[in-house]
């Protein structure tokens, strides 16, 4: 990916108020990939007995960042829209740690982008929730 | 024979009430996103007012996804939990005053979620309905919808399985 799209893709995803909101940031970002970090917070917590986060702000977090990748790919020229966003959760994310959400484009048509993605904390080799999901493509001009 | 009187109507009132409340105030999620739920009778409705931060696309400007998402996921999770608690809350076997002091009930735990997104978001405010399609023992799958100005013209739709807490004793 060029350096300009890199940029405006970064900027795009600052930008986003509700990403904002979640304090998400944008750690890497190149042609079809994209990871986004989201500290742990207590207003994001869905257990207050265990202090664990709530899945829906893991599902905002699993979407910019499949978005991200799906509007990085070569082949995608301008913004996205999900269509549909699958979620599997394997584990509650660790109380106090960040979460990272790693997003690949692995296939793109004329139309669909389609993205695969995992959430980890500190301990990668378990994931925290898996993704997949389909994006819209902008028609070409 | 004698028959039980019924409950006053305020009495019966106050009690689902204050579990409902008990039940979305004890999650700052829920709180964060500002969702907040109307009853009638057992059926919820939720709402979630339009605010700023909802935003995912500013140039449109649409709703982020993960804040539809999230919203369908906390609809369904109040939902089913909701079902779960119906009898007790009636029989009065549950005390709202304890859940309010914050004994929570155990929730259900998300196994998978989908959303489908049919149309944009709106900056405005959003409602949602979930239905419980099965609730076993161990797991229950719950479809949610949602909508904005139409309710024949919803926005968005999830189905989600998940894992009912344990209930010992």
């Amino acid at each position: 990916m060029g350096l300009d799209k890199t940029k405006i893709a970064e900027q795009f995803i600052e930008a986003i108020p509700h990403s904002q909101a979640l304090g998400m940031e944008l750690t890497e970002i190149g042609e079809g990939i994209a990871e986004i970090a989201m500290d742990y917070d207590d207003r994001f917590v869905g257990d207050p007995e265990t202090g664990v986060i709530h899945g829906g702000a893991v599902s905002a977090l699993m979407d910019t960042c499949c978005g991200a990748a799906a509007m990085s790919h070569p082949d995608n020229p301008g913004a996205t829209a999900t269509i549909d966003l699958r979620i599997d959760y394997m584990r509650p994310a660790t109380p106090g740690q960040r979460i990272r959400a790693q997003a690949e484009c692995y296939h793109i048509t004329r139309s669909v982008a389609f993205v695969r993605a995992r959430a980890i904390d500190d301990d990668p080799d378990r994931p925290v929730a898996t993704a997949t999901g389909t994006f819209t493509v902008e028609a070409a001009q | 024979m004698t028959r039980r009187q019924p409950d006053p109507v305020q009495v019966v009132k106050q009690r689902r009430d204050a579990a409902l409340n008990a039940l979305v105030h004890g999650v700052p999620y829920i709180q964060f996103l500002g969702i907040g739920f109307d009853r009638r009778g057992d059926e919820l409705t939720a709402l979630m007012p339009f605010d700023e931060k909802l935003i995912g696309n500013p140039l449109l400007p649409a709703l982020h996804g993960g804040a539809t998402a999230a919203f369908l996921e906390v609809t369904a999770i109040i939902g089913l939990s909701w079902s779960i608690l119906w009898d007790e809350i009636e029989s009065g076997a549950l005390d709202p005053e304890a859940l309010a002091g914050g004994q929570m009930p155990r929730l259900p735990k998300t196994i998978g979620f989908t959303v489908d997104y049919l149309r944009s978001g709106l900056p405005r405010d959003a409602y949602a309905r979930a239905h419980v399609a099965r609730s076993g023992r161990r797991y229950a799958s719950v479809h949610v919808e949602a909508w904005q100005d139409n309710r024949a013209r919803p926005f968005a739709q999830a189905t989600g399985h998940f894992l009912m807490p344990r209930r010992d004793g």
